[in-house]
């Protein structure tokens, strides 16, 4: 069964972390990725870009809106996500709760919806 | 109820009369009589037949389904899959509460939603998506592993400590459905205690909820007024369960040492063993609470501690710790920091003092005994300042 993690983090406090800090870090989801590879959980991920070079669409009477900036002012952002398999929910709360930002920040583990084929 | 067994129904009764003829001398007789009999001989018929409920009770079929799958493995096994898997921490709590309910005490419905002063639809609705979560996040039908039954064994206890204590707060004034709850948590404890026989936090928190709820009939008076610990009438304290209660306590600490729900028990122990408040041992309260305070500090454990140190040391000693709870965020709401202020202010002659604890405690008091025990305090302290 698939899940998708999805990393939040205030950006602002990632941001003023020092080269060291984040070069650490990177390391750390470079691991995780290799070991959830590693033991044929990964089905995709990838970081993001910052929300400062985010677009939101929306469509009103017709016309299309775009918005600097993501859909909400939140206080922490989405940063990157993972779509991994798992056998069930506590599964996939073990491989969320590896993340470095689970530390830090949130993951909200989603379960994707299985669709007929 | 009563018509359907005609042998159970006539035990009741007859069970209903004996009652009346202890009571009623005590406390005068109730202004509707046939009906007192009436509702005392329901009341101890629905109590027969849960208890004689067995170990195989009428489980909700549509949540097995839901939850349990396929197999035949041993019943033990299906009952604790079935209370670790309501008690999942993916669940919000009040899911968790409400599913245990249903599923494991087979309480319908609307009795958790009366137990729980909500809408029947709100509760419905709760089972809904609690269920539904299991399904589409798939939390697994299983018996944790090892390495996170602590945990996950916390959790349950959590739940069950929760639902008794729902109960507890009821007064004979609100539903009976509330007051059954502390026996089904209790229920679920002892399960707990015979599914898990090598853990010693079920016989704690069994132990404790035991000494709470011997003091049921004496808690309240005839009108559902609230009877202070120091002023009940101990002959009418359950001496078998406090005896079945101190034994736990025991146990428990010796096989699992001074946990919060053991300490809790051993405290609570104290009081029963006690033949009057008078001959507490308050010292050995305070340094119960004390090695509670570094085990699981809060600002309600802070507050309890300080009661007693007031009643073991003096009210002077008591206040001093309880200005140091002053800025506590989590008692800025809650009456019984109000109320414990309160009375040690009016203890010490400070009635000009005491007024606006009181007034505080009224404003904040969740059910009409509290109310009515505020309320009479106030008045009386009012009377003494214009007096």
């Amino acid at each position: 069964m698939q899940y998708i993690l999805l990393i939040y983090e205030n950006e602002a406090a990632t941001k003023s972390r020092s080269a060291d800090e984040s070069r650490k870090i990177f390391g750390e989801y470079m691991a995780f990725t290799a070991a959830v590879k590693q033991s044929g959980h990964m089905r995709a991920g990838e970081p993001l870009e910052p929300t400062s070079t985010a677009t939101t669409v929306r469509i009103k009477e017709g016309k299309t809106i775009r918005t600097d900036g993501p859909f909400a002012e939140t206080r922490e952002q989405l940063g990157g996500y993972y779509v991994i398999e798992a056998k069930d929910l506590d599964e996939a709360v073990g491989l969320a709760a590896r993340l470095p930002a689970a530390k830090t920040g949130s993951i909200e583990v989603r379960p994707v919806m299985k669709m007929p084929m | 109820m009563l018509g359907g067994d005609f042998a159970l129904a006539e035990e009741v009764v007859q069970e209903a009369f004996e009652a009346a003829l202890v009571q009623w001398p005590a406390h005068g007789a109730p202004e509707y009589p046939r009906a007192w009999l009436l509702q005392t001989a329901q009341h101890k018929a629905i109590d027969r037949l849960r208890r004689l409920r067995r170990f195989e009770s009428p489980l909700d079929d549509d949540a097995l389904a839901t939850l349990a799958g396929d197999s035949e493995p041993s019943e033990q096994d299906d009952y604790l899959r079935l209370i670790f898997t309501c008690c999942h921490p993916a669940l919000a709590l009040e899911a968790q509460v409400a599913l245990t309910l249903r599923t494991l005490c087979g309480l319908t419905t609307d009795e958790i939603a009366r137990a729980f002063l909500v809408e029947p639809t709100t509760m419905a609705q709760r089972l809904v998506r609690a269920k539904n979560k299991i399904k589409v996040a798939k939390i697994p039908y299983v018996v944790p592993e090892r390495a996170d039954l602590d945990e996950r064994l916390d959790a349950v206890l959590a739940v069950v400590y929760l639902v008794f204590s729902e109960g507890y707060a009821a007064t004979s004034g609100d539903a009976w459905v509330r007051r059954d709850l502390s026996s089904e948590a209790i229920r679920l404890g002892r399960l707990l205690e015979r599914l898990l026989p090598e853990r010693s936090e079920p016989v704690a928190l069994v132990a404790l909820m035991l000494l709470h709820d011997s003091r049921r009939d004496a808690r309240s008076d005839a009108r559902g007024d609230l009877i202070l610990l120091e002023d009940q009438d101990r002959s009418r304290w359950d001496q078998a369960q406090i005896s079945e209660g101190c034994e736990r306590v025991e146990r428990a600490l010796r096989a699992g040492g001074p946990t919060p729900y053991a300490l809790q028990a051993a405290i609570a122990a104290l009081h029963a063993r006690a033949a009057s408040a008078a001959d507490t041992d308050f010292a050995q309260i305070v340094l119960l609470y004390r090695e509670l305070l570094k085990r699981a500090p809060s600002a309600v454990v802070a507050l309890n501690h300080a009661a007693a140190v007031a009643m073991a040391e003096g009210a002077e000693r008591g206040l001093s710790l309880l200005r140091e709870l002053e800025g506590s965020e989590e008692l800025a709401a809650y009456q019984p920091f109000f109320a414990t202020r309160a009375e040690l202010l009016r203890r010490l002659g400070r009635l000009t003092e005491a007024l606006p604890d009181y007034r505080r405690g009224l404003e904040l008091a969740k059910n009409g005994a509290e109310q009515r025990f505020m309320a009479q305090r106030l008045a009386e302290l009012e009377r003494q300042l214009s007096g």
